[in-house]
């Protein structure tokens, strides 16, 4: 298991800063060699030895899933890398501007000589500070970036005011309120907090409560005006205790599920394959942690679209609360239907 | 299926062992001079008798091989499509303009080689000029046909088949998917393709008839046609599985034979060259030896733990190369 090689997905919209974390990565002195996916017509050059130009290709599995999509190019490029094992630890793959993170993480899951050799460590997004807001009402792309992240990186953070920054973090945190947020000036940032993540690993499905924006940090500024900043997509904006503001965006968000009481495996499972054999293509991402009754094991799972991953990962300690929690990000999802779906399913 | 095999006949004892020191990705036969292709660089050439020998071939990575009776032609991720004969020289075939990645070669009738990377699929047939042809998606496949300069190019939705040295237009066969390896049948008749999905996917040139062959439980990564194409032999199982080509319609409407069942997963399969008998390589390292009219099993290799990624039978059938995952090989005397 262990001998799998991470692959780390770098997305980001246009002129976010991708490339230049990527030369970060590479240039920083960790020891660590990196083989780099990057796409084709990308702009600049990157300086490694490992560099293979990638021209995305996204294919349609005929299995019956609308929204099972592989890369192809990653199943033939990593394939071909591996032949070269051992001159590298770790796979960079820089997405395109506009692509979609989900092809990218089901290859992983759907294709299983990829899924063999290498893992997901997590989907890092850069997104640029000044320009995110606008780029969430005009690009699907941008949205469904930040939805699909581990870890966010909300770069250029120090060409826009700090009420500006505040307003962008809210707008993240309506979306997907469970990524690692940082704030960065040209992707200035500790590499242990975008690699070596394991973000798609089961047993690192610790902890799925959101990131509340207090513990981001320094910038309590009180925003007053910036309605006319999102009038167009129609978001709303309460103001909580501390005067943080939360938005809900109206096309994605999550769905967070919590329960004390024991969930009956016979109903959960049918109940989450259906759901997502029916809202896949909306169901961007889902892990949870659950307590299933006449169960000594915490059972984890994670989803991408329409594919389940889930096994036990350890007995519950003593004096543990055995809660069960979930989360499902994703688009115009049926909160109501998926509660009350929810709610049967307890034992 | 759990019996260790202990009470079939054996050829374990007849092995010459091959230490590859790396991954053995392919193994071919150069007269009685077995073949090892490494993952990277060389390729470890063990004639009948003496000492083995190493022929570095790429700067790099070895994506792909192939091989006719008189040299093994490699592409790799210098950009470069080698050909090597068996005393180990090399000449460069091909170098790609802009030294992308050899994806795919193939060797045909005559001579005839051909190479792709990328979108592009190039073809040279004896000492003729070298043509490129453009198709819509990656190169996932590339096989000559038996007779004449024609080659099957499987590519996303279908299989692109094209005279190299003709003027006419390419003709596409369709079939919605990410087909990879193709092959064309010994008579021409059929193209087979393997699938990113777990399945075959074919085609009678005839009347362009497709044919479905599922039920695998892994993508099917090796496939090869018993001698005079009655059996195409295929990976993809826990078993051995054979699709009957022998009638006029293929395998329509036909089940497949079931052979050689164990708990590993079948990852190579060559068939030999004279008679219809088929060496299965699994994960798990075995290797059988299976006769496709009873089912008779012989002992090649005991299980070791790594898969065998390489098998190949010299052109009279008497020897069999065999290679795994963590660099161990051999070649098994038959004769």
């Amino acid at each position: 298991m262990s001998d799998k090689v991470p692959v780390t997905v770098l997305t980001g919209y246009l002129g976010a800063g991708k490339t230049t974390l990527l030369n970060r990565i590479l240039s920083e002195p960790h020891g660590q060699k990196y083989a780099v996916i990057v796409n084709e017509f990308g702009e600049i050059g990157i300086d490694n030895d490992l560099v293979v130009g990638a021209e995305e290709e996204v294919f349609e599995m005929n299995n019956g899933c609308i929204c099972c999509t592989v890369r192809g190019d990653l199943v033939r490029i990593i394939d071909g890398l591996m032949r070269r094992k051992g001159k590298f630890d770790a796979i960079i793959v820089e997405t395109t501007g506009l692509a979609d993170p989900a092809p990218v993480a089901q290859t992983f899951f759907m294709d299983e000589n990829v899924g063999r050799k290498a893992k997901l460590d997590a989907v890092v997004t850069v997104a640029d500070a000044k320009w995110l807001q606008d780029r969430l009402k005009d690009a699907p792309e941008a949205k469904n970036q930040i939805a699909f992240a581990d870890v966010i990186l909300l770069n250029k953070a120090d060409l826009v005011t700090p009420g500006e920054l505040h307003e962008v973090e809210a707008r993240i945190r309506g979306i997907n309120p469970y990524a690692r947020l940082h704030r960065t000036e040209r992707c200035r940032i500790a590499l242990p907090e975008v690699l070596g993540r394991n973000a798609f690993d089961l047993d690192r499905i610790l902890e799925i409560e959101p990131e509340f924006l207090e513990g981001d940090g320094h910038h309590h500024a009180h925003d007053h005006d910036h309605d006319h900043h999102h009038g167009h997509d129609h978001a709303h904006s309460h103001q909580h205790d501390g005067g943080l503001k939360h938005y809900h965006d109206e096309e994605m968000q999550s769905v967070s599920l919590r329960t004390e009481r024991p969930l009956d495996p016979d109903k959960f499972f049918p109940w989450v394959q259906d759901l997502v054999q029916k809202e896949g293509p909306s169901i961007l991402r889902c892990k949870g942690i659950l307590s299933f009754k006449d169960d000594d094991e915490r059972f984890a799972f994670q989803g991408v679209h329409m594919i389940l991953d889930g096994d036990h990962q350890r007995p519950w300690k003593p004096g543990e609360k055995r809660e069960s929690r979930l989360v499902f990000i994703g688009r115009n999802l049926p909160e109501d239907k998926i509660r009350q779906g929810f709610e049967s399913c307890l034992a | 299926m759990t019996e260790a095999r202990n009470d079939i006949p054996s050829v374990v004892e007849r092995t010459r062992p091959v230490k590859a020191d790396a991954p053995v990705v392919a193994a071919h036969f150069l007269g009685t001079t077995a073949v090892f292709v490494r993952g990277e660089e060389t390729l470890l050439l063990m004639p009948k008798t003496g000492d083995a020998r190493t022929a570095s071939v790429h700067d790099g990575a070895i994506l792909c091989s192939t091989a006719d009776a008189d040299r093994i032609v490699t592409g790799g991720d210098d950009g470069k499509v080698v050909s090597s004969g068996a005393q180990g020289e090399s000449a460069v075939v091909a170098t790609d303009g802009k030294r992308r990645w050899i994806d795919r070669v193939a060797v045909g009738p005559n001579g005839a080689v051909a190479w792709s990377a990328g979108k592009q699929a190039f073809a040279r047939s004896g000492k003729g000029p070298e043509r490129m042809l453009d198709v819509p998606s990656t190169v996932g496949g590339l096989a000559f046909a038996p007779k004449g300069v024609r080659l099957a190019i499987a590519h996303y939705n279908g299989v692109t088949l094209w005279f190299p040295n003709a003027q006419s237009e390419p003709e596409t066969l369709e079939w919605k998917g990410s087909h990879l390896a193709v092959r064309m049948s010994p008579d021409g008749r059929f193209v087979v393709t393997s699938m990113q999905e777990a399945t075959l996917h074919g085609w009678r040139l005839a009347d362009r008839k497709d044919m479905r062959m599922s039920g695998y439980g892994a993508r099917v990564r090796s496939l090869d046609w018993t001698v005079g194409g009655k059996w195409l032999a295929t990976s993809g199982s826990t078993q051995l599985i054979l699709w009957p080509f022998q009638a006029k319609d293929g395998p329509m409407g036909k089940t497949p034979r079931i052979l050689a069942p164990a708990e590993a997963q079948v990852e190579v399969v060559a068939c030999h060259p004279k008679q219809e008998v088929v060496a299965v390589g699994y994960a798990d390292g075995l290797v059988l030896l299976v006769r496709v009219d009873d089912g008779a099993e012989v002992l090649a290799r005991r299980p070791s733990g790594a898969p065998v990624t390489a098998l190949a039978w010299s052109a009279t059938g008497s020897a069999l190369a065999f290679g795994t995952e963590d660099g161990e090989g051999g070649v098994i005397d038959l004769g």
